[in-house]
């Protein structure tokens, strides 16, 4: 027992703080996934996190916590996402890929300045990798607050959101502001990518938006069962993550522990993959259903 | 400027400018933008890895960044292929990020591989460079009919015994060999502004294929080396002026494109 | 007229610089079942998204119950033409039926006995109650159909819209739906306009026939509309009129075929 919970463990005051906000974080963003996924804008939150990831460098350079410049970018970047509008989907594609590219220059730029003028080590690798284990304290209360905003705000749109992906038009017919509900929607991804860059960083925020509620919705059949599952795993992904990175600290070779967000990120992707490979039956394949598989499978955008 | 350690980043970074100008096009026409962002991180596992453990390096780069196009296309046949592609891209991220960590210098190294460092280009690099650089493109131009209709028109190309799925992976290698040797130069997260950028704008230039391509090309290698310089100069990181120029050549298309249809509307 | 549940008035739809709609003029009372018949591209789906108000019209209103449409309408029913639900979507067939209720609705809702009755009840009726549990991206195209009308019908609406219902399924399956449809429409005194390319199939069923085609509209009788001058005039060339086993196949002329002479026959027939 000793050697799965190294000593310590259970009285740090950060990994109190770590499991209590990385709790939050989790289920925020697993029940934010599921809706991501469901409604095929898993690039659109991959571009929220590395837009996000601008941010946190910005506000880095100018001396301010890297949440808010998580969110202010996230939600500027979610509003003009939203402006320019749901095009024909590979020229939106390729649009998104070139703000990214910009977004990305300028995280390096910011970075490169950033390391300049300041005498923090491993602000760079805070920034793109995260820091659960060194939550400035002040920025807890904002962090809750901003998760269970994102959180109330995706269980109010639930039904609505699913009648959409399920018929744009019957979702319009019936009055539902489907641009409307889309944009709302996107602000509660900003706000959820921004909270997890908070905790495993910037660029790997997706992997607690997406593998999560990938996984469950390979489990689960109904809405509700795939966001108790989804919330589930992630939450189990961040606490053995923690647990982990905890024992990692005298692990060779550097003795300083391995990162929370590499278990993080390996455990859930690993989850996916054991349901992955499990062989589903699937009762109700047709030929139409499996040519529409191959086709999806054809194109990785 | 031109001379001794920069000649090889010239090389280099020309050597970088085409692969990505090709592949690029190819990555816009097939609509693949978020599998070209994916792939280079493989490529990041694989640099972090290789330079800690003291194995060949380009080994190293190889073997993730096609472990890294495998694990899209192998996950893409039951998942939807954002998800696939998502997931596969953490992965790599995580686990570079892992192999940084151990390192002394994990800070820079962390930042040098994801945004680039092409001033630190040896000799020995330069090689293997030019050589899997010429090895893709020598793909890519054996491949170029099939990938251009599966491309544009999948199913007349499955119809025509062109297996789409076996064409995507195909493509997908390449991509991912051609960027692992592009990474430590531009950078993983980069790597993927320099394809997109030039080709889109190629793209809203002209839709002839071959010229596109050449365009994309050239677009790139202005790219790179404006940014060089820019970087020599300047010292502030390539990968910001690859980010910026990639967008200012979009929309300088995108403008192009646009005048052009207004010229044409107007009454002569 | 004003004691019709959906009356269209004149109704114009121009798009691109085309005249998609013409004109279009017709009502539909409570309980009457309808066939909205045309060729691919006449303006069907059009027409069907003036109804629901996804299309603005360029000329002409719309009037439910003798009202003009308000964008909250819901008391028509509809099921579109093809979804393309997603494998993964996370929804039972039960949850789709009950989204049928409420899936307009913003905020939480808690489980009720009396919503899951209705919901099984519905499912019984359209015949989807051995596949209750399955997700709705397995099932088949027809299974799906079921479904959908499921949906559409939970919110007891005075007028169920159906967009080419039959076009994706085999021969058994179109009669299984029709007939299912016009056994609930009855019971439920729902009015039904579904649109078809082939009228054949609804013919049993049909009250009454909306033909549409070249964007204009002959609304009546299947006898009294499906004639050849009547149709020829709809299409702007001569069509024939063919009845065969009790089938009915609406066909342009053939080559060869005088058109003056064809013409001027119809013209002395014309009333």
């Amino acid at each position: 027992m000793q050697y799965v919970f190294e000593p310590g463990f259970f009285t740090s005051g950060p990994v109190h703080v770590a499991l209590a906000v990385g709790t939050v974080i989790a289920i925020t963003s697993a029940v934010v996934g599921v809706f991501t996924v469901t409604r095929g804008q898993s690039f659109a939150g991959h571009s929220l996190a590395d837009i996000a990831t601008t941010g946190g460098s910005g506000a880095f350079l100018i001396g301010v916590n890297q949440f808010w410049g998580y969110l202010a970018f996230g939600a500027g970047a979610a509003a003009f996402m939203e402006m320019i509008g749901i095009q024909r989907r590979r020229g939106r594609d390729v649009a998104t890929g070139v703000v990214l590219g910009a977004a990305l220059g300028l995280a390096a730029l910011f970075l490169y300045l950033g390391t300049q003028y300041s005498t923090t080590t491993g602000a760079s690798f805070t920034i793109l990798f995260g820091s659960i284990f060194v939550l400035t304290p002040s920025t807890v209360p904002a962090l809750i607050v901003s998760a269970l905003l994102a959180l109330a705000t995706v269980v109010a749109l639930a039904r609505v959101l699913l009648l959409t992906s399920l018929s744009p038009d019957i979702a319009a017919a019936r009055g539902v502001p489907v641009r409307a509900v889309g944009a709302a929607f996107l602000m509660a991804l900003a706000v959820s990518v921004a909270l997890s860059a908070v905790i495993i960083g910037a660029v790997l925020s997706t992997a607690l938006l997406i593998g999560p509620a990938a996984t469950a919705l390979r489990l689960a059949k109904s809405p509700v069962r795939a966001v108790i599952t989804a919330a589930g795993l992630g939450v189990l992904a961040i606490w053995l993550g923690i647990l982990l990175a905890y024992d990692s600290f005298y692990w060779p070779p550097a003795g300083r522990g391995w990162p929370v967000s590499f278990f993080v990120v390996t455990l859930i992707v690993g989850g996916y993959l054991v349901t992955y490979l499990h062989r589903d039956r699937r009762p109700h394949q047709n030929p139409e259903q499996q040519n529409i598989d191959a086709e999806q499978a054809c194109s990785p955008a | 400027m031109f001379t001794g350690v920069m000649a090889n980043t010239w090389i280099a970074a020309t050597a970088v400018a085409i692969i990505a100008g090709v592949t690029g096009f190819f990555a816009v026409l097939r609509g693949s933008t978020f599998a070209a962002h994916a792939i280079p991180n493989g490529a990041f596992a694989g640099a972090a890895g290789a330079s800690l453990l003291g194995l060949n390096p380009f080994a190293g780069l190889a073997v993730f960044s096609v472990a890294g196009a495998l694990g899209i296309a192998g996950l893409s046949r039951r998942s939807r292929s954002d998800v696939a592609t998502a997931l596969t891209f953490v992965l790599m991220l995580g686990i570079g990020a892992l192999f940084v960590s151990w390192s002394n210098q994990y800070a820079q190294e962390a930042y040098s591989l994801l945004f680039g460092e092409v001033f630190g280009v040896s000799t020995d690099e330069v090689l293997p460079i030019l050589g899997i650089g010429a090895l893709s493109i020598a793909a890519i131009i054996v491949m170029f009919r099939p990938l251009m209709l599966s491309s544009a028109l999948p199913e007349v190309a499955a119809a025509r015994g062109v297996p789409p799925r076996r064409m995507e992976l195909a493509f997908l290698l390449v991509m991912a060999l051609a960027t692992s040797m592009t990474v430590p130069v531009v950078g993983a997260l980069l790597m993927f502004s320099l394809m997109i950028g030039p080709a889109a704008a190629a793209r809203s230039l002209t839709a002839r294929p071959v010229l596109a391509m050449a365009l994309s090309v050239v677009i790139a290698l202005v790219t790179v080396w404006t940014g060089i310089m820019a970087s020599y100069q300047s010292n502030w990181p390539l990968g910001f002026f690859v980010g910026i120029l990639g967008a200012v050549f979009f929309l300088a298309g995108r403008g192009y494109a646009a005048a052009r249809r207004r010229l044409a509307i107007r009454p002569a | 007229m004003t004691s019709d549940l959906l009356t269209l008035d004149h109704v114009g739809v121009r798009l691109g610089g085309r005249d998609i709609l013409r004109d279009v003029s017709f009502g539909i009372r409570p309980g009457q079942f309808t066939g909205l018949i045309g060729p691919n591209g006449a303006g069907k789906t059009t027409l069907l998204k003036v109804i629901l108000g996804l299309q603005p019209v360029t000329a002409g209103q719309v009037l439910i119950d003798g009202q003009p449409r308000s964008p909250r309408d819901t008391s028509i029913g509809y099921v579109p033409q093809k979804l393309g639900i997603e494998p993964d979507i996370p929804l039972r067939v039960r949850d789709v039926v009950s989204l049928g209720l409420d899936g307009h609705k913003f905020g939480l809702r808690l489980p009720s006995k009396t919503r899951r009755e209705l919901v099984s009840d519905m499912l019984t009726a359209v015949g989807a109650q051995r596949y209750a549990d399955a997700r709705v991206g397995e099932l088949s195209g027809g299974e799906q159909q079921r479904v959908m009308i499921a949906h559409a019908l939970i919110s007891q609406p005075k007028l169920l819209l159906l967009d080419e219902p039959l076009a994706n399924l085999d021969i058994s399956s179109e009669q299984g739906i029709v007939s299912v449809l016009a056994r609930l429409a009855r019971a439920e005194q729902v009015a039904v306009l579904l649109s078809a390319h082939d009228m054949n199939p609804l013919m049993p069923y049909m009250d009454r026939i909306v033909y549409v085609a070249a964007g204009r509209v002959a609304v009546g009788d299947t006898d009294e509309v499906v004639q050849p001058e009547v149709l020829s005039r709809l299409y702007g060339q001569h069509v024939d009129v063919i009845r065969v086993h009790g089938r009915i196949l609406v066909v342009a002329a053939p080559e060869g075929v005088d058109e003056a002479e064809a013409a001027a026959e119809d013209a002395g027939v014309m009333r």
